[in-house]
């Protein structure tokens, strides 16, 4: 084990001692003081794309009006990522005290959480767990309650807009912005939506503080990350670990030693090959993910994990925009092209532009993110898109 | 008419307990899709009729998401994962047991409606590879074995 590969025992660390206690202390400070607390931390969304937190608390909270939301999302659907399920499974206590204190923070009454429908399976102990907090809140004379509402298998809904329409009882598609959900979100009220693990790193800051808090990670990426590991390892699984490390440690930890390339961030986010593990920092001021680690082999066709990826993209895909509907499709009708030999190796230059292009007129993050894996793998396997 | 009779009851019951809201459509088309493993074209209009939407709004929510069915479907529905990390561990063997064992391709239906053979994408279980549902309940780590053992259970049932 080495030094730098640090084990962390925050977000999975036990309760305190007494039922909901860190809620109970944190309800009688001065909003503001809460802000700043988050503001000093600096933590950043764990969903993935990285909004400090205490920004989107502080827009919700300027909004006028009297009704507003407080959402988790619990869509977890990214391709190798498990640790939301994991952390709702072991402290969903946790979750729901962040999202008391952010309702506390906003002023708002309500609060959702969304769990995708492939974890329908979590509801009955979800719900217990619900029924302990609104009793709670109750005797601690919180005005907040907690409602679950589920997906029902679409990726998309893990985009925030997205969520908010299906919970609205829409199709999925994902809206325009701005505006943004802290202006206009959840029944167009100003809405604070975070993922899972985001909730509960707020808890652990109004527990231990900015400043403890801030000991863990780098200047750019504070605090404990959980990951979920797997693919080609012998120890897969759900790990808590300092953001801010370098990839080389992690593949030194998590790989079998015949380690290509991994994929951070899932399907949506970059291949690193082996040759740029020592400068590829996680994180986000290298490369930064929610979570996902897939780790391939030597043994594995990056031509296929390419093709499994574009796949769940074309599928997921909600179909609204053009760039994002015929793209996907077109690029992975293209890469079977390449390899079938009916188009030339010069025919991967006109897909990368078109995944460029989905990149800058793609109407959500779905869209535009497809380019990151197809440029990444195709850019450093090559060879093996061809052959 | 019987059906008939049950449908509107079944919907009623759904209406009442979640509310008239359109907030209540998903709710509502997944109550259905737990009760009957699918929505038909009668439960559509009757959930419209009772929400005050059109046919086509409810259509067009319920077939946007891959869980809520609205062709008929087995009594136990499989949903076999597909995603990287399942494929890459055995998921193709897995899929070719099912294939074998319930008689049928993925996208179908056994004859006596117990069981709907599907893919699907990531279930969240990668780390314990390859998996699947059977309605609710997840499979993981699964091997040939596993899978003969699993299908003998849910035979029974």
């Amino acid at each position: 084990m080495s030094e730098i590969l640090k084990r962390v025992d925050l977000i999975f660390g036990e309760y305190s001692d007494q039922k909901y206690k860190t809620l109970e202390k944190t309800i009688k400070r001065p909003n503001d003081d809460i802000i700043k607390d988050i503001l000093d931390s600096g933590l950043r969304g764990r969903g993935g794309a990285g909004f400090p937190t205490a920004m989107k608390w502080k827009f919700t909270m300027e909004q006028p009006g009297d009704e507003k939301y407080v959402v988790c999302n619990a869509d977890e659907g990214e391709p190798g990522t498990f640790k939301d399920r994991e952390i709702l499974t072991q402290v969903p206590r946790k979750v729901f005290a962040g999202m008391a204190i952010c309702g506390k923070v906003i002023g708002a009454k309500k609060g959702y959480m969304y769990l995708r429908g492939e974890y329908r399976f979590m509801l009955p102990e979800l719900l217990k767990e619900i029924d302990v907090f609104n009793t709670n809140a109750q005797e601690l004379d919180i005005d907040f309650t907690i409602e679950i509402r589920m997906g029902s298998g679409a990726y998309i809904c893990g985009e925030e807009s997205a969520l908010f329409e299906s919970m609205e009882g829409k199709r999925g598609e994902p809206r325009n912005k701005p505006p943004y959900p802290t202006v206009s979100g959840y029944l167009s009220k100003p809405t604070v939506i975070n993922n899972v693990e985001t909730f509960v790193n707020v808890l652990m800051i109004c527990r231990i503080g900015p400043v403890q808090y801030k000991k863990l990670g780098t200047r750019d990426s504070r605090g404990s990350k959980v990951f979920s590991v797997s693919g080609d390892t012998p120890i897969a699984g759900i790990y808590e670990l300092e953001l801010g490390m370098p990839l080389e440690k992690f593949v030194e930890e998590f790989g079998d030693g015949d380690t290509k390339a991994v994929q951070v961030g899932g399907a949506s986010g970059f291949c690193v090959p082996r040759k740029k593990f020592k400068d590829t920092i996680i994180g986000f001021e290298g490369v930064p993910t929610g979570g996902s680690m897939m780790i391939f082999n030597s043994s594995r066709s990056m031509y296929n994990v390419l093709h499994n990826y574009l796949d769940f993209f074309e599928e997921e895909s909600c179909g609204q925009c053009t760039p994002c509907r015929v793209g996907c499709q077109q690029l992975r009708k293209g890469i079977e092209a390449v390899k079938r030999g009916d188009k030339p190796i010069t025919y991967l230059e006109q897909l990368m532009k078109l995944s460029e292009t989905m990149k800058i007129t793609a109407k959500c993050g779905l869209g535009q993110s497809v380019a990151n894996s197809f440029s990444s793998i195709v850019n450093n396997f090559k060879e093996e898109m061809i052959y | 008419m019987a059906a008939n009779n049950n449908n509107n009851n079944l919907i009623n019951e759904l209406v009442e307990k979640y509310g008239r809201d359109r907030t209540s459509l998903m709710p509502i088309l997944q109550g259905v899709v737990e009760q009957n493993n699918f929505i038909s074209d009668l439960n559509m209009t009757e959930i419209a009729k009772e929400l005050d939407l059109s046919a086509a709004q409810v259509f067009g929510t319920a077939t946007f998401y891959s869980f809520l069915d609205t062709i008929p479907r087995g009594r136990f529905v499989i949903r076999v994962c597909k995603t990287i990390t399942c494929d890459m561990h055995g998921k193709k063997m897995i899929i070719q047991t099912l294939e074998n064992l319930l008689k049928i391709k993925v996208g179908e239906t056994t004859q006596d409606k117990k069981f709907t053979l599907l893919e699907t994408n990531c279930l969240g279980w990668c780390h314990k590879g390859p998996s699947l549902l059977i309605n609710n309940d997840v499979y993981s780590e699964l091997t040939a074995e596993k899978v003969h053992e699993l299908i003998a259970e849910y035979m029974h049932k």
